[in-house]
């Protein structure tokens, strides 16, 4: 029984992290058809920016939830106006770009930070159920996750700027005679996007350590839950997530790591076979 | 002059001799020396301090006036953890830079891509990691400790301080797959049992689901043979998920690229290694080696590694046969090392042992205390035994392969 909650909490977390890495893949994916291939590289800054401020003395819960954010979304309000801006509608042109992006980036903080492994030990201690032990730092992503979820729908459902950027999502060019400022729009939530991108990779740095090419791990799994979670970004990646994470611990668990990939990646071929419109093109159609 | 093919062919033939000889009149033509270590990428952990050492090596070499009168030339291929660059530079290095010897490798895995190269283009290799032994070829020397010279001693000190359960964790390639049978095979023979043996491949960094695995398994020690850089996060984790202070830990490639340093004291203390070198082992030779280390690279240097010095007393071996062989001649040298060539090393007395081609050395196990290795016990001069019971290349000069125990 006990084991069964620890398990739970296990699958809850693979849901959490796979959310938190795909949610800002999947607004700047969703709102303009960009596919950013620099998305893992935004993760790594994230990480990055959450060791090195800790390092400078500033508390591990601001680093993480407020410094990453706003270094890797200022990142990409500048990478939007340097580079992106000049590619919407393009889009062999901007994978070509972010990718060459994301080459860049794994080389700047190469020769910044040396091609080791760097991390910060997990805060928060550990906690019993029955005869086990876990690190409240699970619980922590989880709530995470949660909370950006919520915050995202919230943002999207029920504020003005959601309205005007689910209005340039659906038709930027009526958007545009309505007198919205579609260029300014992306810009946003490019930047939006990177942030949330930072904030996943700053809250998953203690667990996993941080490496210029640690992007690499994370790119690949964040585009199978966008492509696997279809047009809606809000319902397609928690949908995505349930899935891929669920299929993905419970086959780690019951075989090995290896496996766990295997089967993920299993799943996911199935699904874009039974479902080429993902799973928001089928089900949750009216989801955010 | 007409110019047709044959007073051309005498011309550049001739050219070439004169090359020759000019070559072995101008005694100061350097000797080559390959280095071929990742130096980027998730294995430069290892990698970085082998080629210090090398580097130290060298230069302290050159300043007691090369060999054979020849100063020594250290050319260094950055492999970048990349596989296929091994095959490349080791091509390299015997073709083009004309090496006399290739010390390199980190990985088995890297090592099973040179090795045939080198056999393939006759150029003399030095391997100077641990690893999981039995790699059994006359151009090879092995000069890191195998599983008979660590395991053996480190299973029964384990399972007598913590129990007799001990669940296993390793890196999926044949160093972990190995390395791991090798642990099962003492632990039963030390009246142990393993409930289980995980595999992960390199770049893997969730290790939550295989935690609660442990834990249900509730073994007395996890016993790990991870590797690399991603392999690190599972030490984080299991402290994170406070493990470390209710089950403990043995490992068989710890602290091999500092993982003690990287870590917090409060996620690896108390675990258990075994190796040929720490730095703070006391004898005249390590202190003076100490020394003349952290003067070439810094009184910071964090820790002279394990792989380190295996590198380094791998090409201190090599320059003795050489002095021995009066040549760099690659048949030469092998002949002087199976004379079983010893030297007096940091570690202790590092001998070549003829049959295997592996050494004979010194062991230590110790305990990672606050970001330092505390030496526990000393086992004096051990025999690469596992090897030893599958190779002899004194009888059978012409075997060539990596023999893999059966359990």
């Amino acid at each position: 029984m006990d084991l069964v909650a620890l398990l739970a909490i296990q699958v809850l977390y693979a849901i959490a992290s796979l959310a938190l890495i795909s949610v800002g893949l999947a607004i700047i994916f969703g709102m303009m058809r960009v596919i950013n291939l620099a998305h893992g590289e935004f993760l790594m800054l994230g990480g990055y920016a959450a060791i090195v401020a800790t390092s400078h003395g500033i508390s591990i819960w601001i680093a993480m939830l407020v410094v990453a954010p706003i270094v890797v979304g200022l990142i990409g309000v500048i990478v939007e106006r340097t580079i992106i801006r000049f590619l919407y509608g393009r889009m062999i042109d901007t994978m070509l770009a972010t990718w060459g992006l994301s080459l860049f980036l794994v080389g700047l903080t190469t020769a910044i930070f040396g091609n080791t492994t760097v991390g910060i030990s997990a805060p928060l201690g550990s906690f019993q159920i029955g005869a086990y032990r876990t690190s409240v730092y699970t619980l922590f992503v989880i709530a995470v996750a949660a909370v950006v979820l919520a915050a995202i729908f919230a943002l999207i459902r029920w504020t003005r700027l959601g309205l005007i950027a689910r209005g340039t999502m659906q038709n930027a060019n009526m958007a545009a005679a309505l007198g919205v400022n579609p260029p300014r729009v992306y810009a946003v939530t490019f930047g939006a996007g990177a942030a949330l991108s930072g904030l996943a990779g700053a809250v998953l740095a203690p667990v996993s350590g941080v490496f210029p090419t640690i992007g690499v791990a994370y790119v690949a799994k964040s585009f199978i839950t966008v492509i696997g979670g279809g047009a809606a970004i809000l319902s397609g990646t928690v949908s995505a997530s349930a899935l891929f994470g669920t299929i993905n611990q419970i086959a780690t668990f019951v075989t090995t790591p290896v496996f766990g990939e295997v089967a993920l990646l299993a799943a996911a071929i199935i699904l874009i076979r039974l479902l080429p419109q993902g799973i928001t093109g089928r089900f949750f159609r009216r989801g955010l | 002059m007409r110019v047709n093919r044959r007073t051309f062919m005498q011309g550049t033939a001739a050219t070439a001799a004169a090359g020759m000889f000019s070559s072995s009149a101008v005694a100061e033509e350097p000797i080559n020396v390959a280095s071929i270590h990742d130096l980027s990428g998730g294995l430069d952990i290892y990698g970085k301090p082998m080629v210090d050492a090398m580097t130290l090596a060298i230069e302290e070499a050159n300043a007691a006036g090369g060999l054979l009168g020849r100063p020594l030339k250290l050319i260094n291929y950055d492999t970048q953890s990349n596989m296929q660059l091994y095959t490349q530079f080791a091509q390299q290095a015997a073709l083009k830079d004309k090496v006399a010897v290739v010390h390199g490798g980190i990985t088995s895995a890297s090592r099973e891509v040179i090795r045939p190269v080198l056999d393939k283009f006759k150029t003399l290799y030095f391997y100077n990691t641990q690893y999981e032994g039995g790699v059994c070829d006359r151009n090879q020397f092995d000069t890191g400790v195998t599983p008979a010279q660590t395991v053996e001693k480190l299973v029964p000190y384990a399972m007598k301080k913590w129990g007799k359960k001990v669940y296993v964790i390793a890196a999926d390639y044949n160093y972990g797959q190995i390395t791991s049978q090798w642990v099962k095979k003492y632990v039963i023979e030390n009246g142990g049992e393993v409930p289980a043996i995980d595999f992960f491949p390199l770049d893997v960094t969730n290790f939550g689901p295989t935690i609660s695995k442990i834990q249900a398994a509730k073994p007395d020690f996890v016993w790990s043979a991870l590797v690399g850089g991603a392999h690190i996060s599972f030490y984080r984790q299991w402290a994170a998920a406070g493990m470390r202070k209710s089950i403990p830990m043995a490992s068989t490639t710890f602290a091999v690229g500092n993982e003690h340093i990287v870590l917090s004291p409060d996620e690896c203390n108390g675990m258990l290694i075994c190796y040929n070198y720490f730095q703070d082992l006391k004898n005249p030779v390590n202190e003076k080696f100490v020394a003349s280390f952290l003067k070439r690279f810094g009184a910071d240097y964090p820790n002279i590694t394990e792989l380190a010095m295996g590198t380094y007393q791998g090409f201190r071996l090599w320059a003795e046969a050489v002095k021995k062989a009066g040549s760099i001649d690659r048949m030469k040298v092998i002949e002087a090392l199976e004379t079983g060539i010893s030297i007096d090393a940091p570690s202790g007395k590092v001998t070549i042992d003829p049959p295997t081609h592996h050494c004979v050395l010194d062991v230590h196990i110790a305990e990672v205390a606050d970001k330092k290795l505390k030496v526990l016990e000393d086992f004096a001069q051990q025999k690469p035994a596992d090897t030893a019971a599958v190779c002899d290349l004194i009888k059978n000069p012409t075997d060539n392969q990596q023999y893999v125990i059966k359990i």
